[in-house]
């Protein structure tokens, strides 16, 4: 698991780059905490999945959890690019409702 | 793939065990991927199917055993164009079945568990059962019937 973030244009972009599983969740759950704590300049997230292989529901928990703790600062989270595993389980849990995907 | 006497396909099955560790999550996932293949199943289907056992699999290593490596089974089988997953843990076991099956239904929300896992099973496979392995864990089953267009 890869994660690659930079901020531009006062949106901070996140690129999650493989699987997304039990193993690989407190990784990424850690990371992204960091990096939400430390940069500076964004008012929105925008998250790329195009390079998302795999995820589970296990990953639903922890997008959930990034939600959570950016609604508290008012920071809307967007998705992009979804790769077609990522797309299925989005759906299913309703997670666009939240974190809505654009183009 | 050869067939018996009657011309149907013979049954083809693979049993593994392996420790409940987060790392053999991904493990599991390529064995019932790679078991799949004679089906000659399409991304979407290999997909859906890597999921359900990526789930299963979660389960046991948070919930069945969750201060302790135990082991998992996986017994994979295919009959004709079905893929059979049966995937049995010795651990905690669930008490109440029905209620854990619910959508959104967690025993830890504050480790940011969705709930979702067997959702997510039951809606990618095309049947899920969940039932008690004797007085000790769980026995979780799933079947998909893979679509295949061309004749093997």
């Amino acid at each position: 698991m890869q994660i690659k973030t930079k901020v531009h244009n006062n949106s901070l972009y996140v690129l999650l780059i493989g699987e997304l599983d039990e193993a690989n969740a407190p990784y990424v759950r850690n990371h992204l905490d960091q990096v939400i704590e430390t940069e500076k300049g964004f008012n929105k997230v925008i998250v790329d999945l195009s390079q998302l292989d795999f995820m589970d529901s296990t990953g639903i928990g922890v997008m959930l959890g990034r939600y959570k703790k950016l609604q508290s600062r008012n920071i809307p989270i967007y998705i992009i690019n979804p790769s077609r595993q990522a797309e299925k389980i989005f759906q299913m849990a309703g997670l666009y409702d939240i974190m809505p995907k654009i183009s | 793939m050869p067939k018996n006497k009657k011309g149907d396909y013979m049954k083809n099955q693979i049993e593994i065990k392996f420790k409940s560790l987060p790392e053999n999550e991904a493990f599991a996932r390529t064995c019932v991927s790679a078991f799949c293949l004679q089906l000659n199943p399409t991304l979407d289907e290999i997909g859906d199917i890597k999921t359900a056992v990526s789930e299963a699999v979660t389960n046991c290593v948070v919930h069945a055993y969750p201060n302790k490596v135990g082991e998992i089974t996986m017994l994979l089988s295919r009959e004709q164009d079905q893929i059979h997953i049966s995937i049995k843990d010795s651990g905690v076991g669930i008490e109440n079945i029905e209620e854990a099956l619910t959508p959104f239904y967690t025993t830890k929300p504050d480790e940011e568990r969705s709930g979702m896992g067997f959702t997510v099973m039951d809606s990618f496979m095309d049947s899920l059962v969940v039932k008690h392995n004797g007085a000790k864990g769980l026995i979780v089953e799933m079947t998909k019937r893979i679509e295949n267009k061309q004749a093997v």
